[in-house]
């Protein structure tokens, strides 16, 4: 079957929500997603999101650009950062006006809260100054995502969007540089559709999934970067992916550094408060990779506790924050404890450990969300990518908190805006029936497949190693091994074969399909970390333990090949005002 | 431990009827979501079962089924909250139609929150820099309503819903509610025009199903009845 939309957005979380909202009503928009819309992975974000509106005390957009690009260890590109964080207080202003419900002030305005790593100069007039925490982040209880996701989702259906929900794209269409559309099943029957369309939005999220212990859904599988890079386009700064420092131990279910802007504090083994001793400024609202490098440090170290499943943990302790302020504030989160630990974080501590969180790399855009073709930065026509899925970059080897959600209103609106310009001129490209064929061909393998491997076993053997031997801490041995591990999971993909022979609703069959995109998303990630012979935000190599300017101030840009390694290019970072220094909190 | 499960099995395509199929999972303990059972029993022993999962923690609303008789999110609910002396029943919400094992068809789901206009209608323009002043009092007032995750289980745990299938529900009137109760909103009557009708506001008879089926602990009733009482007061 084949479908023609002008426009084609897969993913229906923030990014292509927002995304959806603003392509003019004169034409036709189908949003795609796996899941409906508004169970979409954005909706489990608590924290906030951030902008300089300066309710609560003095900010400036500037405040807020100069952390991110610190945050981000230098790798993020200043120009990008710089229209992010100009946008962002328009882009909050907007979601209020569309009904976003958010917690407030005493004069009614929005209320913001301190978050990791967001900052002012104690002297307003020397960005060099001490930095102190700031208000910035905007919430809603800590249901931010989740209102936010609604809101967006509610705004695209006044906005008459088509839904094409449990939809699961498993094919883009590119020829000549140029975008056709997209393949997708109807999960409810496995039927394959063919969307053509003059401009493709990627939106579908990130790929947390690929570790063990996650904060992601199980639909963060990676398959908007995985099926950009088996068309053959490149996949951005993989290697760096966020560990967030508070995930509820054993499970990786997120406690938001809201609990710490709060006046949370992370504890080891007899009671102290460690991150004085690692960031003796900023403390416990340290940017989230030091703060988790601080915790694997203390449990190697002999400081951490010892869980019944044989992970070590260290506590969490918002007990002395009072009931009050946790039930009004905090709800959600400390009910997670309660629910899945049985522990009360009124009365005693939370255990947590860090949890893979999110990734800064992804589909290479630039500021117009126009996806690149290559380091030089050539564009794919009628291609564009948003949110988690994509890399502008603004995040650079680690993002700040709040960060994300920003990102996805600023960066899925000015796609869809750029997407509303393309169309004032552009074509359908011809396609056919046969351009199901690949996606056929994959699928019928797999269904027609005798070869007795698991998708569970390959999955778990893929998720425990990656965390192993590719999570906090890395080092050139461990990810040797891991390219050896991965190349034979690899091999053994190929002999996976599922028990339901079915077509309605076969979601052993996506289990299979969504494998293939993790091991893709891995092994850009592993190459990557790989070659890059440094630690700089959030990857770390032991054996390079040191931030090198000189060498690595570009972003890596990987290539699918057909052998098992991937050809890495690189493309320098746009730093336009803030020179490199080194990063203290 | 060990676990045993009843699970209502349907496959269109090979089943004529719904029924129920035994289980037995080793090895779990009582700390596991009742959502670990299943994905164990789906990818070691049988992998032609199907339900809906995506965050199992409680948030995005994908799997909420009838476990031992009550509407519940399987991600949210622990075996140590269940007695697992005897076997425990799993069956798909009621009242929607299954498409296969314990996923149901959401469309009329959705059809009926749509019906209610779930966005912030507001004609007067906005400040031109800066948001709607709302005083923290009466955003809180939304929270509670805003907190819906669109999961079904009040709504088909309805016994109106049961024996009228146009019945709006709860879970679309709750959202009538975020948005009529919301000072920002300037379609409040509108809203009210679509609940006060036979298929609306009126069909609900206070029985408190849905409450105890929502997994977010919303007080459902409470906002359905401060409802009545704004839509009975308003008619002259
Ligand atoms: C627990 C948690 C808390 C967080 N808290 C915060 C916070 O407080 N502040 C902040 O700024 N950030 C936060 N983040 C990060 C932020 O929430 C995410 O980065 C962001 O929501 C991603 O949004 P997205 O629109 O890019 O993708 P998602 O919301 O993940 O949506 C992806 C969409 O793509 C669809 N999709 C994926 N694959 C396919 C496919 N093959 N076919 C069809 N559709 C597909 C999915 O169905 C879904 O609709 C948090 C993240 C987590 C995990
Ligand atoms: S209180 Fe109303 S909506 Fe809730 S179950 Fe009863 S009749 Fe249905
Ligand atoms: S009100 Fe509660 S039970 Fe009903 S849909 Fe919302 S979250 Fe689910
Ligand atoms: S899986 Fe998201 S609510 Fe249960």
């Amino acid at each position: 079957m084949i479908k023609t939309f002008d426009v084609v957005i897969v993913g229906a979380g923030g990014a292509g929500l927002r995304a959806a909202v603003e392509i003019p009503k004169e034409y036709s928009c189908a949003v795609i997603s796996k899941v409906y819309p508004p169970r979409s992975h954005t909706g489990t974000a608590q924290g906030g999101v951030c902008a300089a509106l300066g309710n609560m005390e003095d900010d400036s957009w500037e405040n807020h650009a100069f952390d991110t690009v610190k945050g981000s260890d230098y790798l993020g590109d200043q120009d990008s950062i710089e229209v992010m964080c100009r946008d962002a207080i328009r882009a909050i202003i907007e979601l209020e006006h569309m009904g976003m419900p958010f917690s407030r002030n005493e004069k009614g305005q929005i209320a913001q809260r301190k978050f990791g790593g967001h900052t002012k100069p104690a002297d307003p007039n020397d960005p060099y100054s001490n930095r102190l925490p700031v208000m910035r982040s905007c919430y809603s209880a800590d249901r931010t995502g989740h209102v936010m996701l609604h809101t967006l989702f509610e705004n695209s259906i006044k906005n008459q969007v088509t839904f094409f929900s449990e939809y699961f794209a498993t094919d883009l269409l590119i020829e000549n540089g140029v975008c056709k559309g997209v393949v997708a099943m109807d999960i409810a029957t496995s039927e394959l559709t063919v969307f053509q369309a003059k401009s493709v939005l990627f939106a579908t999220g990130g790929n947390g999934r690929i570790f063990r212990i996650t904060s992601n859904a199980h639909v963060g599988t990676g398959d908007g970067m995985a099926l950009v890079y088996r068309a053959g386009l490149p996949l951005e700064d993989m290697e760096f992916y966020q560990f967030h420092p508070t995930g509820l131990w054993k499970l990786g279910i997120l406690v938001s550094e809201a609990a710490r802007g709060e006046g949370g504090i992370l504890k080891n083994s007899s009671g102290e408060r460690f991150m004085e001793r690692y960031a003796p400024t900023v403390k416990d609202l340290a940017p989230r990779d030091m703060v988790s490098r601080a915790i694997i440090t203390e449990i190697r170290e002999g400081r951490g506790i010892r869980g019944s499943d044989g992970t070590d943990y260290v506590y969490l302790d918002v007990s002395h924050l009072g009931k009050e302020l946790i039930d009004e504030k905090l709800p959600e989160i400390t009910g997670f404890a309660r629910t899945y630990l049985g522990v009360e974080p009124t009365k005693e501590p939370i255990p947590i450990q860090p949890t893979a969180h999110y990734a800064m790399g992804g589909i290479p855009t630039n500021a117009d969300c126009e996806v690149l073709m290559n380091e030089m930065g050539e564009t794919v026509k009628g291609l564009y990518a948003a949110g988690e899925c994509a890399c502008v970059s603004v995040h650079g080897a680690n993002r700040l908190g709040t960060n994300s959600l920003l990102d996805l209103v600023v960066f899925g609106r000015r796609g869809g805006k750029a997407i509303a310009e393309f169309l004032k001129h552009a074509d359908f490209q011809p396609v056919d029936e046969s351009a199901a064929d690949n996606s056929r061909r994959i699928i019928d393998a797999v269904m027609n497949s005798t070869g007795g491997e698991k998708i569970a076993a390959l999955r778990t053997e893929l998720q425990n190693s990656m965390m192993e031997l590719c999570g906090v801490f890395r080092n050139e041995e461990g990810l040797k091994k891991m390219i050896e591990i991965l190349g034979g999971l690899r091999e053994r993909s190929r002999s996976v074969s599922i028990q339901d022979k079915g077509k309605v609703f076969n979601t052993e069959l996506l289990g299979a399909l969504e494998l293939q995109n993790m091991l893709d998303n891995a092994e850009a990630t592993v190459f990557g970390a790989y070659a890059r012979n440094e630690s700089r935000g959030a990857h770390t190599r032991e054996d390079h333990p040191k931030r090198d300017d000189v060498n690595w101030m570009k972003h890596t840009f990987a290539f699918r090949k057909n052998s098992s390694y991937p050809e890495l290019k690189y493309k320098p970072v746009v730093v336009t005002r803030y020179q490199p220094m080194e990063r203290k909190y | 431990m060990d676990v045993q499960l009843k699970i209502l099995r349907y496959n269109p395509e090979k089943d004529t009827e719904p029924y129920f199929q035994d289980f037995t999972v080793r090895g779990v303990s009582d700390d596991w979501r009742l959502l670990d059972v299943l994905q164990e029993i789906k990818w070691k022993m049988d992998g032609t079962l199907t339900y809906r999962f995506s965050c199992a923690h409680g948030i995005c609303g994908s799997d909420g089924m009838k476990i031992n008789g009550r509407n519940r999110l399987a991600c949210s609910l622990l075996l140590k909250d269940l007695n697992t002396n005897k076997p425990i029943t799993v069956e798909p919400l009621p009242s929607l139609p299954i498409i296969k094992d314990l996923v149901v068809d959401m469309s009329s789901f959705y059809d009926k929150y749509e019906v209610v206009k779930p966005y912030l209608i507001n004609n007067t323009p906005p400040p031109p820099n800066g948001e709607r002043l709302q005083s923290n009092e009466d955003a809180e007032k939304l929270f509670e309503s805003a907190k819906c995750i669109l999961c079904a289980c009040c709504t088909t745990s309805c016994p109106s819903t049961w024996t009228n299938e146009n019945y709006l529900g709860p879970a679309a009137m709750l959202k009538a509610y975020r948005f009529i109760y919301d000072t920002r909103d300037e379609a409040g009557n509108e809203r009210m025009d679509i609940l006060d009708t036979p298929d609306g506001i009126w069909r609900c008879h206070t029985i408190f199903n849905c409450i105890e089926a929502c997994p977010k602990e919303i007080n459902i009733t409470w906002h359905l009845s401060q409802l009545k009482k704004k839509i009975s007061s308003r008619e002259i």
